[in-house]
């Protein structure tokens, strides 16, 4: 039997139970018989259907004005019943949208992938995480033949695919940059070129780029409008501003970037991050730099990686787990 | 083998008249009271695009028999502004989100078969066939 006739007899049966008696039982039996008929894709017009013409069958003293009436309803139950099967079909592209979005987040995560270098006297750490499939914000290590250690940290104004296309470009400026020792205002002024001629105008980035010499413990770094940094005194037990001026990428072909040094001593820290860290919003709004700089505090006597860590896990729980942004955060912790 | 019957659609009440149209031939041809409303609902949908897009054109239908199966035929046939990008209209949401009703995809829905032939200057030309079971 298939199942149109087996619903014709089940519908049967529970349109008797329920006529005979009004309980609420029958109407039980009559929710999970919808279960069914959705499950099958019975449209809500053959449902009208089916009840007038059994109506007609089992009491043909109903008058006929009763009976007519169904007409209207069948036709009114139509347009739900496209409605509905539009709304399953948009279901349904929606669903393939979400693993095609989840298989480019992935793509994503491999074309950018960077190994955070492991250096003697030196505890790196960093964390990425995407507010929503595709990251917006980028960070890159690299350790060069004269054993330097530079840190790009970068943020797409925007956020999802945009962004994170743009993003591959600049992996893909930086990969190609001539190998020979550039400083990190001479790399910004490099990409902020390739930006301004390759990225829509309504398109900016922002970049930190940092070089650290271990054979001197001096970090070079410039900034192109990033989000500043944070450098932790040890000695002083003190966190100060790691301010740097700088046009942001891609708004004027020109731009010249200024090169900052700072000696980095035993124990202290370069904290880098994107503004996904401190425009993190709560129900009160912004939080405050000092309950970052709290955070750090709380967890300073941890490696570098487990710092970051614990701040994302407190920040998250601080927002309810609904990112706003693209959150990156990374520290650099000389070993003491 | 065909035979055809037409209703020239230019105002409001032609739309009523298709669909009376519709409603006789599926009858005729012995569909249920679910495709004789599914049949009228495409009816109406395609003459209404009629009616608010092209201003005037007509809708005629066809009684098909083919392979020992008997079909309804709806063409609809307007000399309008045509559609430039078919796939858009024929896109789940892209009518229907601005409440106009069930759209193109809808009346392909409640059709067995569905042509649709369209371009800018050169009215549209829709066929929507049902078969009888």
């Amino acid at each position: 039997m298939d199942f149109r006739e087996m619903m014709e007899s089940k519908y049967r049966e529970l349109l008797e139970n329920y006529i005979k008696e009004q309980s609420e039982q029958a109407l039980y039996a009559g929710q999970k018989f919808s279960r069914k008929t959705i499950e099958q894709k019975i449209s809500p017009e053959e449902i009208v259907s089916l009840h007038k013409s059994l109506l007609i069958e089992m009491y043909p003293d109903v008058p006929e004005k009763v009976i007519n009436s169904f007409d209207i309803l069948l036709e009114v139950m139509i347009g739900y019943g496209l409605a509905y099967r539009e709304h399953q079909s948009l279901r349904h592209k929606q669903e393939e949208l979400r693993s095609e979005m989840e298989i480019a987040a992935n793509v994503q995560q491999t074309l950018l992938g960077t190994k955070v270098p492991v250096i003697n006297g030196l505890d790196i750490g960093a964390i990425s995480v995407p507010a929503k499939h595709m990251n917006g914000d980028y960070y890159h290590f690299v350790h060069d033949e004269n054993n330097c250690i530079s840190v790009a940290i970068a943020d797409v104004i925007g956020k999802g695919i945009p962004a994170a296309l743009c993003m591959s470009m600049i992996k893909y400026s930086m990969d190609s940059l001539p190998e020979n020792r550039m400083g990190p205002s001479s790399i910004l002024e490099n990409l902020n070129r390739v930006v301004e001629q390759n990225v829509d105008p309504s398109m900016f980035i922002t970049m930190f780029y940092g070089m650290y010499d271990p054979a001197t413990n001096i970090l070079s770094y410039a900034s192109a409008g990033h989000e500043p940094g944070i450098y932790y005194n040890a000695e002083k037990k003190e966190f100060t501003e790691l301010s740097a001026r700088g046009l942001l990428l891609g708004v004027e072909k020109r731009t010249k970037y200024k090169e900052y040094k700072k000696e980095i001593l035993p124990g202290d820290m370069v904290i880098l991050m994107s503004d996904g860290v401190t425009e993190c919003r709560t129900d009160e709004g912004f939080i405050e730099r000092e309950t970052l700089l709290g955070y750090i505090n709380k967890y300073i006597h941890l490696s570098a990686q487990e710092i970051v860590n614990r701040i994302f896990k407190e920040l998250e729980k601080l927002q309810h787990f609904q990112l706003r942004d693209d959150f990156t955060l990374i520290i650099l912790k000389r070993d003491v | 083998m065909s035979i055809q019957s037409c209703v020239t659609i230019i105002n409001e009440w032609d739309i009523v008249a298709a669909r009376q149209l519709g409603r006789n031939v599926a009858k005729e041809l012995g569909f249920g009271t679910v495709d004789q409303a599914r049949i009228t609902t495409a009816i109406s949908e395609l003459a209404r695009n009629i009616y608010l897009y092209a201003g005037k054109g007509q809708i005629c239908i066809d009684k098909l028999y083919e392979d020992g199966k008997a079909g309804l035929r709806i063409n609809a046939a307007d000399n309008g502004p045509g559609i430039s990008d078919i796939r858009q209209v024929m896109e789940d949401g892209f009518s229907t989100s601005g409440g106009l009703g069930a759209g193109l995809p809808g009346v392909k829905r409640l059709m067995d078969q569905f042509e649709i032939e369209s371009s800018p200057g050169n009215g549209t030309q829709i066929k929507a066939t049902k078969w009888l079971r």
